[in-house]
């Protein structure tokens, strides 16, 4: 056991995991992150507080997974390479720790051009990868990027962070083939666990899995796969047409359309590729990415037959 | 090749205020080659600025020249004649031309008529690209000759984000992915393996992050 987090526990235990998402919120809402939490509670077992998620200003992840934790839930901080330089993101890292949070995900982040302050200043002094690397050196070297030792004077002894490093994985992404050596090099540099883009496109994820798992990357790390209830047809519509790296077959945007109960469908959909993905060699579980619609969290976890959530001791 | 453009009218002419006896400063080198300020916009801003003038009722001298290169005090030298009764040097060299300038006449106005954008290269007629940041640590040796500092919107340097797609940029559909190109490119030369090697962290220092730089070549000092 590297960390002993819950989701840990569960990953090594064999468990297929359930992960959700929480979105802070834009303003100093205390309220709203607890509301959401309270949804969640019981119905994931871990849950992924975004950071200034698609570049707009939100609470930090830090300060709203601290809430989320105090609520019940086991919080997956995550830190994009965007809005901090390694002097930033190590601080957080021992910041995260000591506030009893133990698991990051590491990401590139969305460009700011995406966002609500489009004229920023990006960062980038790490990329993705090398941050999985400087946060498991930090766990298991007991060192800082720069080689200096985790202590606070020479004669103090080594307090290191210890984080369970997950990385995303957008197998839809191109070019294709080098999804599973990005993939690869994720894992060399540290990851213990894997969240996936959300999948739309089963086949060519499943393409994408049989690569892992001829490479046995599957048994390096765990891997979840990404799955997001949609509201309605226009929502697929506008990701197929605006969000770069995602791949979205015109048959599911025509289900949707021909849906009299939109809502419903789309849980329906979510749900069967739960069932589905769940099936493919080498998943260990699923993230369940319903953005800005948390409450339906419950009822999706309950319908792929993933409730009640396992108990660790 | 160092890039610019040339300011909104609007802009020069809000920096030109109540001066009323301007050179304008045109350069050779690189701003003659993207078209923002060599001697023939030098000339145009020129009758531009007169012209702006004139509509307000108010006589202004504007008068043009171009220097061979802004960037070097001996060519800069070569304006200390024309400089006399001028109150205003409206430079149209790059940002490092405006500033040699106001090193080597300190006792003058000297205002940028160009935004400098980067370096890089007309990629066809009317299209100038960005190529390298200066970053000071060059990695193309590892990278098929395509810069992932410059190229790559996030300056990535363990491969494409989960953004690319279609060998696009998630910033828009008009960039190409450096990293796709990076990509293509080692596939070509038979190099595809070398991607599987995680490059470690950037040493930014010799960037710009390192504060103002200097090349100090020591058998080349006098």
């Amino acid at each position: 056991m590297k960390v002993g987090s819950r989701l840990e526990i569960l990953l090594r235990q064999g468990k297929f995991v359930a992960t959700a998402e929480l979105g802070p919120p834009k303003s100093a809402d205390l309220e709203l992150i607890k509301k959401k939490a309270s949804i969640l509670r019981g119905y994931a077992d871990a849950v992924n507080i975004t950071d200034n998620q698609t570049a707009i200003v939100r609470v930090s992840s830090i300060a709203a997974g601290k809430i989320a934790l105090d609520e019940g839930l086991e919080p997956i901080i995550q830190m994009t390479c965007r809005d901090k330089n390694r002097l930033a993101m190590q601080g957080d890292v021992l910041g995260a720790y000591i506030l009893g949070l133990k698991n990051l995900l590491c990401l590139s982040g969305d460009h700011q051009s995406f966002g609500n302050h489009p004229q920023a200043k990006n960062v980038y002094d790490l990329d993705s990868i090398q941050l999985v690397n400087m946060v498991r050196d930090m766990r298991d070297k007991k060192v800082f990027e720069c080689g200096e030792e985790i202590k606070n004077t020479k004669k103090s002894e080594i307090l290191e962070p210890r984080m369970f490093i997950g990385v995303a994985a957008n197998p839809f992404g191109d070019p294709f083939e080098f999804r599973v050596v990005r993939l690869a090099k994720k894992i060399k540099a540290g990851a213990d666990f894997v969240q996936t883009q959300c999948i739309f496109d089963l086949p060519k994820f499943k393409r994408y899995m049989e690569m892992v798992t001829d490479q046995g990357l599957h048994e390096k790390v765990s891997i979840l796969a990404g799955v997001m209830p949609v509201k309605s047809f226009r929502v697929l519509q506008y990701m197929k047409n605006n969000v770069a790296g995602m791949s979205i077959p015109d048959e599911l945007i025509r289900r949707m359309k021909a849906a009299e109960d939109p809502k419903a469908e789309g849980v329906k959909i979510c749900v069967e590729f739960i069932q589905q993905v769940r099936e493919i060699p080498g998943i260990h579980g699923v993230h369940i990415m319903a953005v800005e619609w948390e409450a339906i969290v419950p009822s999706i976890v309950q319908q792929a037959g993933l409730y009640p959530r396992p108990d660790v001791q | 090749m160092i890039v610019a453009e040339q300011k909104e009218i609007s802009e020069i002419i809000n920096m030109v205020g109540d001066h009323n006896n301007i050179l304008v400063v045109g350069c050779d080198t690189c701003v003659t080659v993207c078209l923002a300020g060599g001697a023939k916009e030098a000339a145009i801003l020129s009758s531009a600025l007169r012209l702006a003038y004139r509509v307000k009722g108010k006589e202004i001298t504007v008068e043009a020249t171009t220097i061979e290169r802004q960037c070097e005090i001996e060519f800069v030298d070569a304006l200390e004649p024309i400089l006399k009764r001028k109150d205003l040097v409206i430079s149209m060299g790059c940002g490092i031309g405006v500033q040699t300038i106001a090193e080597r006449f300190p006792q003058l106005l000297v205002v940028p008529a160009l935004n400098t954008k980067f370096l890089g290269l007309p990629e066809k007629q009317g299209v100038w690209v960005e190529r390298c940041q200066a970053c000071g640590q060059c990695v193309l040796d590892k990278t098929g000759g395509i810069c992932p500092i410059s190229r790559c919107s996030k300056s990535l340097l363990n491969g494409p984000c989960g953004g690319s797609q279609n060998g696009k940029c998630e910033i828009s559909k008009d960039t190409d992915c450096g990293w796709h190109l990076i990509y293509e490119r080692l596939k070509t030369l038979g190099r595809l393996e070398s991607l599987e090697e995680i490059m470690p962290v950037k040493n930014w220092s010799t960037s710009r992050d390192g504060g103002p730089r200097k090349v100090i070549r020591e058998d080349m000092c006098l």
